[in-house]
C-alpha cells in the first residue's frame, strides 16, 4: 500500500481537510484544518487541490517513513524536520523517497504545524470530509503504529518554497460587529478594542480563551440572550467577562452572546499565536471586512504563483555533503562546492 | 405568553451570512416562523446561499459576504418576509413522525421525580406529561442531530439544576425551560434526566446519519427498563426501537 508508516507519534496529530460544511441545520459545525492557510500553502507547493487531506500537528510531530517514493510539503507553525537525520525546510516541499525516514521535532513558532503528501492522505471520507472531529466521534487521532493511506500522485516539483503570511506570533485581528455587537454599550465595545489580550494555554479545536488584566467585558443586558447560530471566529464573552475565539470545532449554536467575529483571513493568525503570545482585536466595518476578506481571497487564489524554488545557501546547509550536486545550474555554478568550500 | 406581534429583524452573522430572527424569547410561534421561512427561502433556490439553518427562534441563511453584499441580500429577505404573518403559517410538508420508547424514572431515569417536583407534578403526571405530548424539533444543535423538543406546557418552565451531573448519558431524556433534549452522547448537564431511550441522534456511518430534522414532532412512549435492555440488545443502527411516519 501506498503511505506513512507512522513510527512515532506526537500526542495531537490528526488527520484535517477543510471541513464538512453543510451540516449546520443539523448541528454538525464544518471542523478542519485550524489554519486554514497553511493547508493552501501545502497545496500551491504541491501544486495540488486544498480539498486534500493534511496531517495537522500540535507541539511536536512524529517520525514517519514512506512505503513509496513521495513528495511531502511542511507549512503552519515552524517545527524541526529532517529528512534521514538532514534538516530540511519549512514552508517548502520535499522529495521523501521510499524507506526515508521523516522526523518533525517540537514546535518553534506558531501553534498548528501541517505535514502534506502529494495525492493527499486517502482513506475513506466521513459526511464528505477525513476530517477528524473528536468530540463529534469522527476520526481517531493518529497513533504510532498507523499506515496512513496516500493517494496517488503525479510527478511534479520538489524542492519549492513561498514566504508564508507572517501569522505565527499573535498580533491585531480584525473583527466585524455581528449579531450581539449592539448589546454591547459602546464603553466596553472600546476597551475591548484598546486591551492588550494574551492568549491564554487553555485553548483548543473548539475556542481559544483570551486573558487580559483589568475588568472583564460582560454587559447585563447581554446576559440573558436565546442560544443562537454560531460561525468560527465568533467572539463569545463567558457569564464571568472572558472573551473567548471560537474555532472550527465550536458547537453549532450557543447562548453566551459574542462581541464581534474575528475576519476569516485574520482566524489563522489567532489558531497560530502561541501561549502567552499578544493579540488586539480591531473592529472595522461590515463594508470595510468584507473588502478585506475579499482581497484576501483573492491573493489565497493567487498562492500557487508565488511558488520559487527553494535556494541553496551553502551557509545554510547544515550537511553538505549529503546533498547530491548532480548536474544543472547549482553544481555548474559552484564547481568547487562538493569540495567543501 | 406570546406576544401576537413579532416584528422580525434581519442581521449579518460575521462574514459568513444573514440572520432572520422572530423574536428574543423563545416562544412555540418564533420558532414555527423561523422553521416556516426557512422552508420558504430554501424553497427560491438562490445561488448565494450555500446552506441554511434555523435555531430556536431564527433561521440563517449562510452566504459569503465578502462576495455577495449584505444590502442586496437584506432586502430580498426583507421582501419575502413582508408577503406573510409567519407565526401562522403552516409547518412545512414532509415532516416526520417519530414514536420513540423510552423509560421514565428509576435507576436508568434518575431525576424524573425532582423535575416532577420543580414543575408541581406528581411523577405520575410528569410521565403523562411527556408522554402525551406531540413535541416538535424546536432546532438541531450542542451536539450533532440532537434535538431540543418543545413545547412543553408551563407548568415545565424549570430551571436547570445549578450544578452540573457530570455524566448523563446518549439517548437520555433531559427536561428544562419547558423543552426536553435528547442527548446525542455522554454529556455533563444541568438539565434533569427524566427518561432513557436508546434512540441514537447521530449516526455517522449509516444512509441516515441525522435522523431528525427541524420541524420534526416526536412523540415518547413509555417502556419497561427490561423492554429497554431488550432494544439495547439488539440496537445496532441506532434505531432504539422508534417508529416513523411522513407527515402530509
Amino acid at each position: 500500500m501506498r503511505g506513512l508508516v507512522v513510527q512515532q507519534a506526537g500526542p495531537a496529530m490528526a488527520l484535517q481537510d477543510l471541513g464538512r460544511p453543510g451540516f449546520l441545520a443539523v448541528g454538525l459545525t464544518c471542523g478542519g484544518a485550524a489554519d486554514v492557510r497553511a493547508v493552501h500553502e501545502g497545496a500551491a507547493l504541491l501544486r495540488q487541490s486544498p480539498t486534500l487531506a493534511v496531517v495537522e500537528m500540535v507541539g511536536t510531530g512524529g517520525t514517519f517513513e514512506a512505503t513509496q517514493d513521495m513528495r511531502i510539503a511542511l507549512t503552519g507553525a515552524v517545527m524541526t524536520a529532517q529528512i534521514d537525520g538532514s534538516a530540511v525546510a519549512w514552508n517548502a516541499s520535499h522529495a521523501l523517497p521510499k524507506g526515508a525516514k521523516l522526523t518533525i521535532g517540537p514546535t518553534r513558532s506558531g501553534t498548528y504545524g501541517y505535514l502534506h503528501v502529494g495525492g493527499g492522505f486517502a482513506g475513506e471520507p466521513v459526511l464528505g470530509s477525513r476530517a477528524t472531529h473528536l468530540s463529534c466521534g469522527l476520526g481517531v487521532l493518529v497513533m504510532q503504529g498507523d499506515v496512513l493511506p496516500v493517494g496517488p500522485d503525479k510527478p511534479g516539483d520538489v524542492g519549492m518554497t513561498l514566504t508564508p503570511e507572517a501569522r505565527l506570533s499573535g498580533g491585531t485581528v480584525r473583527v466585524v460587529p455581528s449579531v450581539q455587537t449592539e448589546d454591547f454599550d459602546a464603553a466596553i465595545r472600546q476597551r475591548f478594542e484598546n486591551t492588550e489580550f494574551r492568549r491564554d494555554p487553555r485553548a483548543n479545536r473548539q475556542g481559544i480563551r483570551m486573558d487580559s488584566d483589568g475588568e472583564g467585558f460582560s454587559n447585563p443586558k447581554a446576559l440573558s440572550i436565546v442560544s443562537e447560530v454560531i460561525v468560527p471566529g465568533d467572539i463569545q464573552i463567558t457569564g464571568d467577562g472572558t472573551p473567548f475565539v471560537l474555532m472550527a470545532e465550536s458547537q453549532t449554536t450557543g447562548g453566551y452572546p459574542r462581541i464581534g467575529t474575528v475576519l476569516p483571513c485574520d482566524l489563522p493568525r489567532v489558531a497560530q499565536a502561541p501561549a502567552g503570545a499578544d493579540v488586539r482585536f480591531a473592529f472595522v466595518t461590515l463594508e470595510d471586512g468584507a473588502a478585506i476578506q475579499a482581497r484576501a481571497n483573492a491573493e489565497q487564489a493567487k498562492l500557487p504563483g508565488t511558488v520559487t524554488p527553494l535556494v541553496r545557501d551553502p551557509a545554510t546547509m547544515q550537511d553538505l555533503l549529503s546533498y547530491q550536486l548532480v548536474g544543472g545550474v547549482v553544481s555548474a555554478m559552484h564547481s568547487d562546492l562538493d569540495e567543501g568550500e | 405568553m406570546q406576544t401576537a406581534q413579532i416584528i422580525p429583524t434581519i442581521r449579518s452573522v460575521g462574514l459568513n451570512g444573514l440572520l432572520v430572527t422572530f423574536g428574543d424569547t423563545a416562544t412555540d410561534a418564533a420558532n414555527r416562523a423561523a422553521i416556516a421561512f426557512r422552508s420558504a427561502v430554501d424553497a427560491q433556490a438562490w445561488p448565494e446561499i450555500t446552506e441554511s439553518s434555523s435555531t430556536l427562534v431564527s433561521a440563517f441563511f449562510r452566504v459569503d459576504l465578502s462576495e455577495h453584499g449584505f444590502d442586496g441580500l437584506r432586502d430580498r429577505l426583507s421582501g419575502i418576509l413582508d408577503g406573510q404573518d409567519w407565526t401562522s403559517v403552516s409547518l412545512p410538508a414532509g415532516r416526520t413522525l417519530w414514536t420513540i420508547p423510552a423509560v421514565f424514572g428509576g435507576p436508568r431515569a434518575p431525576q424524573l421525580a425532582e423535575a416532577a417536583e420543580a414543575a408541581g407534578l406528581s411523577a405520575a403526571q410528569a410521565e403523562a406529561d411527556l408522554t402525551s405530548a406531540r413535541l416538535r424539533v424546536l432546532t438541531l444543535g450542542f451536539a450533532p442531530g440532537q434535538p431540543y423538543l418543545g413545547t412543553l406546557g408551563e407548568a415545565w418552565s424549570i430551571p436547570r439544576q445549578v450544578g452540573l451531573t457530570p455524566n448523563v448519558p446518549a439517548g437520555a431524556l433531559v427536561a428544562a425551560v419547558r423543552q426536553v433534549c435528547l442527548f446525542t452522547k455522554d454529556t455533563p448537564t444541568g438539565w434533569r434526566h427524566v427518561g432513557q431511550s436508546a434512540f441514537a441522534c447521530f449516526r455517522p456511518l449509516s444512509d441516515t446519519p441525522f435522523p431528525l430534522a427541524p420541524g420534526d414532532e416526536v412523540q415518547f412512549t413509555a417502556i419497561t427498563a427490561q423492554e429497554l435492555a431488550r432494544i439495547e440488545a439488539h440496537n445496532a443502527d441506532g434505531g432504539g426501537g422508534a417508529l416513523s411516519e411522513v407527515l402530509e
